[in-house]
């Protein structure tokens, strides 16, 4: 580097230029945020059982073996379109029944098999968890995943 | 050791290491179910397997910065920790509240986002221990000299405490939550963490290659810009899929490419340093370590990362087995190689020994991290294949899962590697110390002086 480009001018640029760049950062997610309640999601609908169910997703940590919105484990499904995948837009009764369903199967036993716990989820969580990934799947996600496999 | 206190260093480093095996064993055995599904189902499923391997992760990393900056405080600002006293609770706090978390995890006690998992009293008994630690280190630093080191690495130190607060926003909107969930995860590991490692790395130029601290300091300052600059706004990459706007496609696009930069320039800074110090330090595991995690660091972060950022490739990789690969890689390349040479450069002072047991140390080095390459490579084949059936051809998750099968296998004979890799080197720092400096120093002390 020149002699021209000084430690103190190195310095200088890093402050002010990381003030900038936290300053447009800030900007930004607080626009972002005003969109996502606005237009993205749908505040309307987020009930109190959408809350408690996320609250049911949160304490069995279900986000340390499957993905929603992509993010989480990699060692079991999305979960963000589980609600569409199992058909849900098309019957909301079927597919709340088939999802709890599936739930209260669990472990599975088969050998070779993931096995998913049995999580013991009362009627009243499992009711919540399913409106809570119903709300998840009507979010928009700028049109992923791909496809419905998730 | 110049300043006595240096020595709280040593405790620090050893609780990390402590913490350091804990997660790489929970790493094996989650790699073992990934292949052996059965195993340990009844008794500790999966998702509390991860989890204790990710938070010992994130715990013992803090636990060796606190260290690294107990050690090289004094030396930078020609003075004492303000209180040892102090750092000794900061320590016992924090390691009181990691086994706490680890046992109340395997009894299914915790909270539930990702990385986020502490309890709450957890979570404050962090910000104490944050609240105790700048204090002290803050103080000192006021008291003493002030290099552009402590500059950089307090800023780091600061940033992570602050950004630590979103841990306890918490807000019903997943969207919401997601948005800020990345104002710790992302803003620490792509951002301030960043500032710590730069300095550290500076700190250890500073030392071995005996370079005039000027331009180590200048290097500092721009990768440090070139750090946050590219980092902020590369948030960005993690708002794609969301419920956020869809500019972020654009900028954290643009911006996370750019993230490339500071890792690519601290490649070019140490070897520089290196090359341009012409000393041969006697301590040669440091050194390779040193260099080893920046090349890491630019592989793992850079290459991996920049692989699947743009927002037209994550589309289709967004959550699937290449995330993991570029996560495992740019950690281990970044954080972990980073306090391991700091380990490998500070025990021979914490101990009052000359530089022992290099050569066991640089076995550790090059298995750790081929085993981490042959790991990082298997799972993005692994990835590759999934975002083809799963992704492109719409198989379900599960049916792509099975003919994972064969990569799932290396990654764990690669863990396992790992592991062995992780021993040697607790024992090359722990063990008895024997002189074991590269024979070509003994050569040249025996000469006569010039």
């Amino acid at each position: 580097m020149s002699e021209r480009f000084t430690r103190a001018a190195a310095r200088n640029i890093f402050y002010g230029g990381s003030a900038f760049f936290f300053i447009t950062f800030v900007a930004l997610t607080a626009h972002s945020h005003l969109y996502m309640r606005s237009t993205s999601t749908d505040m309307a609908r987020l009930t109190d059982s959408v809350t408690r169910g996320k609250h049911v997703w949160e304490r069995n940590a279900c986000i340390n073996c499957h993905t929603i919105l992509g993010e989480g484990a990699y060692f079991a499904p999305e979960l963000g379109n589980v609600w569409d995948r199992y058909g849900g837009n098309e019957d909301r009764e079927a597919a709340r029944a088939a999802l709890i369903a599936w739930m209260q199967s669990q472990p599975s036993g088969v050998p070779g098999r993931r096995q998913m716990p049995q999580f013991h989820l009362g009627d009243q969580d499992l009711n919540d968890l399913i409106d809570f990934l119903e709300w998840t799947s009507k979010v928009k996600t700028q049109g992923w995943p791909p496809n419905k496999a998730g | 050791m110049k300043y006595a206190t240096q020595r709280v260093a040593y405790w620090y480093f050893a609780g990390a290491m402590l913490l350091f095996f804990v997660q790489v064993l929970f790493g094996a055995l989650g790699g073992t179910v990934y292949v052996l599904p059965n195993f340990l189902a009844e008794l500790v499923p999966f998702n509390i397997l991860r989890m204790i391997h990710t938070n010992a992760l994130i715990v013992w990393t803090l636990m060796a910065f606190f260290g690294a900056a107990y050690y090289l405080i004094p030396e930078e600002t020609e003075r004492e920790i303000e209180s040892v006293p102090l750092a000794y609770i900061q320590l016992g706090l924090l390691m009181f509240g990691a086994l706490a978390a680890v046992v109340g995890y395997l009894f299914g006690i915790h909270e539930g986002r990702e990385f986020l998992e502490q309890p709450l009293w957890i979570k404050i008994a962090i910000v104490v221990v944050a609240l105790i630690f700048l204090y002290n280190v803050s103080i000192t630093v006021m008291k003493g000299r002030k290099t552009a080191v402590t500059n950089v690495l307090l800023l780091g130190l600061w940033g992570t405490a602050l950004f630590w607060l979103f841990a306890f926003y918490n807000p019903s909107n997943l969207a919401l939550d997601k948005l800020y969930w990345w104002y710790v995860v992302h803003i620490w590991v792509e951002g301030v963490w960043e500032l710590v490692m730069a300095s550290v790395l500076a700190f250890l130029m500073i030392k071995m290659t005996g370079v005039d601290r000027e331009v180590i300091e200048k290097w500092l300052y721009a990768i440090a810009g070139l750090s946050l600059f590219s980092g902020l706004l590369g948030t960005g990459h993690h708002y794609y899929w969301i419920g956020a706007p869809g500019y972020w496609q654009w900028i954290g696009s643009i911006f996370s490419t750019l993230e490339v930069a500071p890792f690519f320039a601290m490649v070019i800074f140490t070897f520089t340093m290196v090359w341009r110090g012409r000393r041969d330090h006697p301590n040669q595991a440091a050194m390779l370590w040193s260099l080893g995690c920046t090349v890491g660091a630019f592989f793992g972060a850079g290459v991996w990362g920049f692989m699947h950022t743009l927002s037209f490739i994550n589309y289709y990789t967004h959550g699937t087995q290449v995330t993991a690969a570029h996560g495992h890689l740019s950690y281990f390349g970044a954080y972990v190689m980073l306090n391991l040479a700091m380990i490998s450069y500070t025990m021979p002072y914490l101990r009052n020994r000359q530089p022992y047991n290099q050569v066991l140390n640089m076995w550790s080095f090059w298995l750790m991290t081929s085993a981490m390459a042959f790991m990082t490579f298997t799972l993005t084949f692994a990835g590759v294949v999934q975002v083809h059936l799963q992704r492109v051809m719409g198989m379900t998750y599960m049916e792509v899962q099975d003919q994972l099968a064969l990569f799932y296998w290396m990654r764990l004979g690669a863990g396992l590697v790992v592991g062995l890799a992780a021993l040697l080197f607790l024992y090359a720092i722990f063990g008895p110390a024997k002189e074991e400096r590269p024979g070509y120093l003994a050569r040249a002390a025996a000469e006569p002086a010039e």
